[in-house]
């Protein structure tokens, strides 16, 4: 139930565009959500490309040197396996990184979870705030017609102005 | 066991989805139905137990009555 006079609120950042970090703002603005809160998230920097119509997270092992290298699919044994991969591998191998993009949507799917572009669908659809943030636009070159509708553009304050009357707020 | 005279409402199959899509779910389902219709998910997500009884908590929807077995968790809920 709500505590007070209204509900609960969170407001995010959303600062990292890989494919692995895009996860925690949708999963928690959706949960948050369907927990009756409400939610805006604020997308900055390399963040801001998560609301662009075309989505195209990715995640690099290179960069994530605890990120367990496992099969999703063959013998259970094999499956367990943590592939041991020189950095001169994760580095330098063309493709690479799209492989292991490739094998972290294909486990995602047989773990029964969610994409982050259905998980971004019903933060929208359930009523959370997404703002995109007008500088990270101008440095990198955006528009707001690359991102989906509904999408809000602000600045730090805009931000602060929400997250001054939040209950949570957590930078990702 | 269930009440003989129960009626369920609506029946959701979270079976095989993964957190948080079975919240998601149920709160997509619950908010359909009309208050003091009860709603059966069943899902297989060992989080379930935990996040459902908190999903039930902040939104009002009582648990009256849950049950595990086989791997598979049910929960009925009475929308609030």
């Amino acid at each position: 139930m709500n505590n007070g006079d209204r509900p609960k609120r969170m407001a995010l950042i959303a600062s990292k565009g890989t494919l692995d970090w895009a996860y925690p703002p949708f999963i928690l603005a959706s949960t948050a959500v369907a927990l009756d809160m409400e939610v805006a998230i604020f997308f900055t920097f390399y963040g801001l490309p998560l609301l662009m119509k075309d989505l195209k997270a990715s995640v690099s092992p290179h960069a994530n040197p605890a990120m367990p290298m496992k099969m999703p699919f063959g013998p259970e044994g094999l499956r367990d396996f943590n592939w041991p991969v020189p950095n001169l591998i994760s580095g330098n191998v063309p493709g690479f990184d799209s492989m292991a993009t490739s094998l972290m949507k294909q486990t995602f799917k047989k773990k029964g979870v969610a994409t982050i572009e259905e998980l971004r669908e019903i933060s929208i659809e359930s009523g959370a705030r997404l703002i995109g943030c007008q500088m990270t636009m101008d440095v990198f070159g955006f528009e707001k017609e690359q991102f989906i509708d509904g999408v809000e553009i602000g600045g730090a304050a805009t931000f602060l102005e929400y997250a001054a009357d939040s209950d949570i707020s957590l930078f990702i | 066991m269930t009440e003989p005279d129960l009626v369920i409402a609506l029946d959701l199959d979270c079976r095989g989805m993964n957190c948080p899509l079975p919240i998601l779910k149920t709160k997509k389902a619950i908010t359909g139905l009309a208050t003091g219709d009860v709603l059966r998910v069943v899902s297989t997500d060992p989080g379930s137990i935990a996040d459902m009884a908190a999903f039930s908590r902040r939104t009002g929807n009582e648990i009256i009555e849950q049950s595990e077995g086989a791997g598979e968790y049910t929960f009925l809920f009475r929308k609030g």
